[in-house]
């Protein structure tokens, strides 16, 4: 009887296309995506099943979590000419470089008296927890109202366009903390706003 | 693999061959790397801008005006009151003399949504064909309320395409309203 011979294969795969596929979706998403920033306050926003679009120039983001609120501009330009203006109003001197480094800062959450030192720490050093206390937005002291409209001034005279405002809030602040902001939007006659929220489907 | 033929001398009167070579490379290496770095990417980075939702908030009257009086029949509004532990009161009419309600509901399709769904429909009926005279549903957050029952109740609005609402303080009346219901602590 004739054995059954077993062919003997080679092991080896071919790795060509394996090879092209997996650098062809490296490319992808090299080219596609934006590094994720390290946010000052990281909050943990609602979700809700609207999929408006959240716009992406001329943008202020206002951060509130915990009690405290933090401002974000969009835009290199923007933020170096909201500086000087509120530099002015507060009587703050700020060096080139100095506005420099701050136009490369996403979000803040400093007195404008502690801007300096803001400024001076490194990136990794300011993001950390506790470093930044808030933006003061009482009554007496409300420096978040200044740095909206030098933020508005800033976005007419360089884009001339209106400046849009996103509120990001996390779920579990208390609503008076909200109204708060909102009230102070309003009293500049900013009636509209995003709300950033996450995704969920109407199944809830 | 890599060798370099010296060509020595012992071997003089023979042609020099040079060695056939597999012409595959190992890729598997190559393989590994490239997919290493596209869990990487993929992991670090943000694809979708964050959603959002708009709110568009009434002009504030300043406070040396008089508040515009709006007349509006109480048959059409229905105002959510939101509360502490994720619930709230809603009540339909007047405040002093409510036509439905206050009643304690939860959030999601089962709680204000079928009550919003039915309201828009008994509104329509009643005015029939006027589309102009649709459910008016007022929104007064407490401050024991978070900001997520806010987006949700938002949200809610939303989905059951409530023609008008509006987000307004809340009065003591109707904070008695929610304490009753120990809806509000102190």
């Amino acid at each position: 009887m004739a054995k059954v011979k077993m062919s003997k294969k080679s092991t080896k795969i071919d790795m060509t296309a394996m090879c092209d596929v997996a650098f062809l979706l490296l490319s992808f998403f090299v080219m596609t995506s934006t590094a994720k920033v390290p946010e000052p306050l990281p909050v943990d926003a609602p979700a809700s099943t609207r999929e408006t679009k959240l716009p992406e120039t001329d943008l202020v983001t206002i951060t509130v979590g915990d009690g405290k609120v933090f401002f974000g501009m969009v835009g290199q330009d923007v933020r170096a000419d909201a500086l000087g203006r509120i530099a002015e109003k507060y009587k703050l001197t700020f060096t080139e470089e100095e506005t420099k480094r701050f136009s490369l800062i996403d979000g803040f959450g400093v007195p404008a008296g502690s801007l300096k030192g803001l400024i001076a720490l490194k990136s990794d050093e300011r993001n950390k927890e506790g470093v930044q206390s808030s933006i003061p937005y009482d009554s007496i002291d409300n420096q978040l109202r200044e740095w909206i409209l030098a933020a508005r001034y800033a976005t007419k005279d360089l884009h001339q366009k209106e400046l849009k405002v996103a509120i990001k809030g996390d779920a579990k602040e208390e609503y008076p903390t909200i109204k708060k902001v909102i009230d102070i939007l309003q009293d500049q006659k900013i009636n509209k706003f995003f709300l950033v929220t996450g995704l969920r489907t109407e199944d809830f | 693999m890599a060798e370099l033929n010296t060509g020595g001398g012992d071997s003089k009167g023979k042609k020099v061959r040079s060695k056939k070579q597999d012409a595959g490379v190992d890729l598997t290496a190559m393989v590994d790397l490239a997919f290493l770095l596209i869990t990487f990417f993929m992991l670090t980075t943000s694809l979708s801008k964050p959603q959002s939702m708009n709110l568009a908030m009434p002009d504030k009257t300043p406070e040396d005006q008089p508040p515009v009086e709006l007349t509006i029949s109480e048959d059409r509004t229905l105002t959510i009151l939101l509360g502490e532990k994720n619930k709230m009161v809603w009540y339909y009419g007047l405040a002093k003399e409510p036509i439905e309600g206050p009643t304690v509901v939860g959030y999601g399709k089962n709680g204000i949504r079928k009550e919003l769904l039915s309201k828009i429909k008994s509104v329509v009926a009643k005015y029939q064909g006027n589309s102009e005279k649709g459910l008016i549903v007022l929104v007064k957050a407490s401050k024991k309320s978070t900001y997520r029952n806010l987006v949700d109740i938002l949200d809610e609005i939303a989905i059951t395409k409530v023609p008008t609402y509006a987000l307004v303080d809340i009065t003591p009346e109707e904070k008695a309203m929610l304490e009753k219901e120990e809806l509000l602590t102190k």
